[in-house]
């Protein structure tokens, strides 16, 4: 049985897609200008939480979180993964498109398999049905639709 | 990213280490997502746990979600894994251990997810699976 998405289900698909790679990148760039971090400066780690890039990237982390385990409570975790992989993707194209890094011919090889695999999961059911269990069909009631 | 020099680097102790240290990552990150999606599951979707609809009602999922015990495990393996990977870095290059821990947990989370979630993974989410495993070390290229 195909289960359909509601908007707000894509929308959270989304969020899980964007703030995961937005939020790695702000904080890649805080502790960027933070500097190398080792054990005997651990208190940098402390002088970093006042840097706006990281504080930034962790609230955006904590949405991804949030968002990643209510994508979980309706489908499948080889449905969501796909989409977490799409944010690799828009990583690659800020960089390129925002960043004017220059990106090689295998990273958009890269680029066009992701895509390629979310268009295949994408094309599937997002949860599956489990008929012969009563007790999960229970579990699975409240899902998906 | 050739295989032949993966194949024959895994022959030295070294490389044996950090393979080691890779594959414990991956084992974590994929333990924590699963034991996570199966507290999920288990839960069913979060909108209908809501006790009322302003931001007050989000008070009902995140009491669920804090409470089961599967969450609290799964979040102590990322928490592990976190940490696994931030030992891993201090012996292997990022350029090696990023794509690689990724792609590991890709695939792992996959089979996991077929024999313990009993997920459908179909043909489609095989082929889903290969192709983000090798993307995600193209880009890392």
């Amino acid at each position: 049985m195909t289960h359909r998405l509601k908007p707000s289900q894509y929308a959270i698909l989304v969020t899980v897609m964007l703030t995961a790679s937005v939020g790695d990148t702000l904080l890649s760039r805080g502790m960027a200008q933070i500097g190398p971090v080792d054990l005997h400066h651990l208190p940098l780690l402390f002088h970093a939480l006042g840097n706006p890039y990281i504080i930034s990237g962790i609230i955006l982390l904590i949405g991804f979180f949030a968002s990643y385990m209510t994508a979980l409570s309706w489908a499948d975790l080889t449905f969501v993964m796909p989409a977490t992989a799409f944010g690799y993707v828009v990583v690659a194209l800020l960089s390129r498109f925002w960043l004017h890094e220059h990106l090689s011919l295998y990273r958009w090889a890269g680029i066009l398999l992701i895509v390629c695999a979310v268009g295949f999961v994408a094309g599937g059911p997002s949860r599956t049905e489990h008929p012969t269990h009563p007790d999960l069909d229970l579990m699975d009631s409240g899902a998906g639709r | 990213m050739s295989s032949i020099p993966i194949a024959a680097s895994l022959l030295t102790p070294p490389a044996f280490r950090e393979w080691t240290c890779i594959l414990g990552v991956a084992l974590l990150a994929i333990s924590g997502e699963c034991l996570i999606a199966a507290a999920m599951r288990r839960l069913g979707d979060l909108d209908q746990l809501r006790t009322s609809p302003g931001l007050r009602g989000y008070l009902g999922p995140i009491r669920a979600v804090l409470s089961s015990p599967l969450f609290l495990i799964g979040a102590l393996c990322m928490a592990l894994n976190f940490f696994a990977l931030l030992f891993t870095l201090s012996i292997v290059d990022l350029s090696l251990a990023a794509p690689a821990t990724a792609s590991l947990t890709y695939i792992g989370n996959a089979v996991a997810a077929k024999t313990f979630l009993k997920e459908n993974v179909d043909r489609r989410r095989w082929l889903a699976v290969l192709f983000v495993a090798v993307g995600v070390v193209l880009l890392a290229k």
